[in-house]
């Protein structure tokens, strides 16, 4: 074993004693490691970076207007409610789940704002905040159904999708909408605050930074505990690509009316659910349970809890995508969560890349994927299509994103990669 | 973790059965059953489908309450009532479909569900510990930052023998280590088991596999029927460890034994 390759660090290090092993080093090693990893069938952000490279080129040789900077400004506007939607999909299909109520509990979410906040004139933090405790509450239902009486998700919320739009409509009662005043900071946020432009450019250069400066961390804790460090080139070239692409992304905003608020409160859930899945005990034993619960549960793990966690936060983010949906149309109606909203979160976590079956996904796959589907519709509405052909078109990929899920697991089974 | 083992001594009695019964309604799982287990001891727990092997592995994992008898630890009597309280004792097991997650890491697989600083997991902290671990037992895993899904059936049995000891449990239970394994896999469980052997920790050894049992074994505990049927070693003969856990020197094993050997007997 002392036979080593390493010649600079006398005793070989933990993990690079077995020699059978090709350990991708450097920038080249990335790059070949990237290349194995797609052809096993782990394809991880590709399809996201190919579809939306289509659609841009599609749309705007149809409608140039598709990637002018406001009609962009407009998507991002967009894509914030469904996006936290599909951020509490992505908890739910990790364990092998679905929630198909997120919907009507969206459309609950804003009916309940108007009542609250515009009807009764319950202050808007307080109204935000029993919205958010009614969809734990909700999650907290579905959780118990699954866990005490073994009833399948996708039924618990199929019924839960229905109960759930009929309480939208009683408590809408007869007038059926309610207006929200266009001065309210509420509104504003969903229609008009943008951030300033150094503020935009700030955030765009701390990606970046954040990944060198955690590369170098863990790189220097890892030479202190004798194992290889994958040295800097990687990560800098990663965090050079990224800083780039966002701050031209910025820039191109900015020659509009630059970049949403509400878009980057949608992001900023998505880091902090991407730092919970992957750095945190509870984020462990999220993928433990999607991957094999009867092992997760001999190890320890408390598989209810777990299940009933994902469940709550699934539903807390379809009441908070609710409340963001609200603000962006300015009121709450009975249309509000119903038609192509479930479908299209549902569609945005699994075209990001969280598999159905469960065990395998991440955070960003609801922000990647909800930009896919609404510049989707975004183009088509642009092109001045019908609805009807708009949910033909949606339904047919969400029809892709899945088959894609199915082959590239299949692929990765016969692969050795779970 | 190595450190913390200092607890017994080799040859130290650990735990002790004395009188256990099992019974599920009207049936008699275990009687009367007997078992010594001391540290750096390997003990073969043999016997037919029935015996009554896998009730007495549940029994000492926490899974079943034993309906009569005693369990002493280290000399006092204690209550096995959970799993979790078996494993916290230090009685850790191996079950037959070995409960990995596929989809997880080695490093995520050996710490899961007791992962270092559960708010901000220590990554570096569990790889060192996970590579310690493995070269202790000399086991040969690629990379521990692949998936479980790539590795063989040999290295996955490690994996699952490497996790239960990495709580340094006193006691650890294989159920049929070796059932699903190709030879050169098997002898590499085999050594793996000597390894954990020689570590101090007692070993409780379940196989239908005799040539297994008799490689590994210091003890071999026969059970028949719900009860204890003799202590045996490695030294006895095949054909005293068959006619006991079947129950009967004239028995289809060595009938057929005495067919064949008729056989090559007319053919001369």
């Amino acid at each position: 074993m002392t036979q080593n390759t390493q010649k600079t660090t006398p005793p070989p290090q933990l993990d690079r004693a077995d020699a059978r092993v090709r350990h991708d080093a450097g920038l080249a090693g990335a790059l070949r490691g990237f290349v194995d990893q797609i052809r096993s069938g782990d394809l991880g952000m590709l399809p996201v970076v190919l579809g939306l490279l289509l659609i841009s080129v599609v749309f705007s040789t149809l409608n140039p207007i598709f990637l002018a900077p406001n009609n962009l400004v407009n998507l991002l506007f967009d894509a914030a409610a469904v996006g936290l939607i599909a951020l509490g999909v992505v908890c739910v299909l990790l364990l092998g789940e679905i929630d198909l109520s997120i919907g009507s509990m969206s459309g609950l979410a804003s009916a309940m704002t108007g009542v609250l906040w515009v009807n009764s004139g319950v202050p808007l933090p307080i109204t935000i905040i029993a919205v958010m405790l009614t969809g734990a509450l909700v999650g907290l239902l579905f959780g118990f159904l699954r866990n005490k009486f073994e009833m399948p998700s996708f039924v618990a919320t199929l019924a839960g999708l229905l109960a759930l739009l009929g309480l939208q409509l009683y408590i809408l009662g007869p007038t059926g909408s309610i207006n929200m005043p266009f001065s309210s900071p509420l509104v504003r946020f969903g229609q008009i605050l943008i951030m300033p432009a150094w503020v935009s450019y700030f955030v765009a250069i701390i990606p970046g930074a954040l990944i060198v400066y955690g590369s170098m961390r863990t790189n220097q804790r890892r030479s202190a505990a004798n194992l290889s460090s994958g040295g800097m080139s990687v990560a800098v070239a990663k965090a050079a690509i990224l800083t780039v692409a966002l701050i031209f992304a910025v820039f191109y905003l900015e020659q509009g009316r630059g970049v949403p608020w509400m878009f980057g409160v949608f992001v900023l859930f998505v880091v902090f659910l991407n730092y919970a899945l992957t750095r945190t005990k509870w984020g462990r034993s999220m993928f433990a349970v999607g991957g094999n619960a009867e092992a997760a549960r001999r190890s320890g793990i408390n598989v209810q809890r777990i299940r009933l966690s994902a469940f709550v936060v699934c539903s807390t983010f379809a009441a908070l995508g609710g409340v963001f949906a609200a603000a962006r149309l300015a009121s709450a109606s009975q249309q509000a969560g119903t038609g192509d909203v479930n479908l299209n979160a549902i569609a945005a976590a699994v075209i990001g890349g969280t598999s159905l079956f469960g065990g395998r996904g991440s955070a960003w796959s609801a922000l990647l994927g909800v930009l896919v589907i609404m510049a989707i519709s975004n183009g088509l509405t642009l092109l001045n299509l019908s609805s009807s052909l708009r949910y033909m078109i949606t339904g047919a990929v969400l029809a892709i994103a899945v088959i894609v899920d199915s082959l590239a697991r299949r692929s990765r089974a016969s692969h050795g990669r779970a | 973790m190595t450190q913390e083992n200092a607890g017994p001594e080799k040859g130290e009695l650990i735990l002790r059965l004395r009188g256990v019964g099992k019974q599920f309604g009207a049936v008699t799982a275990l009687e009367d059953i007997e078992l010594d287990v001391h540290a750096g001891e390997v003990v073969a727990l043999v016997g037919d489908n029935g015996a009554g092997k896998s009730t007495l592995v549940k029994v000492l994992a926490g899974v079943h309450q034993p309906t009569s008898g005693t369990i002493e630890y280290f000399g006092k009597q204690v209550l096995l009532d959970t799993p979790a309280a078996a494993l916290e004792m230090g009685i850790a097991t191996v079950f037959q479909d070995l409960a990995l997650c596929e989809n997880l890491d080695v490093v995520a697989n050996l710490f899961l569900g007791h992962e270092i600083s559960p708010w901000r997991m220590d990554e570096v902290q569990m790889e060192v510990r996970a590579w310690t671990l493995l070269q202790e037992l000399a086991a040969r895993i690629p990379s521990v930052r692949e998936p479980i899904a790539s590795l063989s059936g040999g290295q996955r049995q490690t994996v699952a023998i490497a996790r239960s000891l990495l709580l340094d449990p006193h006691i650890i239970m294989l159920d049929e280590p070796t059932a699903a394994l190709g030879v050169a896999q098997t002898a590499e469980v085999l050594n793996l088991i000597e390894r954990v052997r020689d570590r101090g920790h007692g070993v409780i050894l379940i196989s239908h596999n005799m040539e297994d049992v008799r490689a590994v074994a210091d003890r071999i505990v026969v059970l028949r029927l719900g009860k204890n049927n003799g202590v045996f070693t490695a030294e006895t003969s095949h054909q005293e460890l068959v006619s006991a856990i079947t129950g009967a020197s004239e028995n289809s094993v060595s009938r057929r034994a005495a067919r064949k050997l008729e056989e090559v007997g007319e053919d001369q």
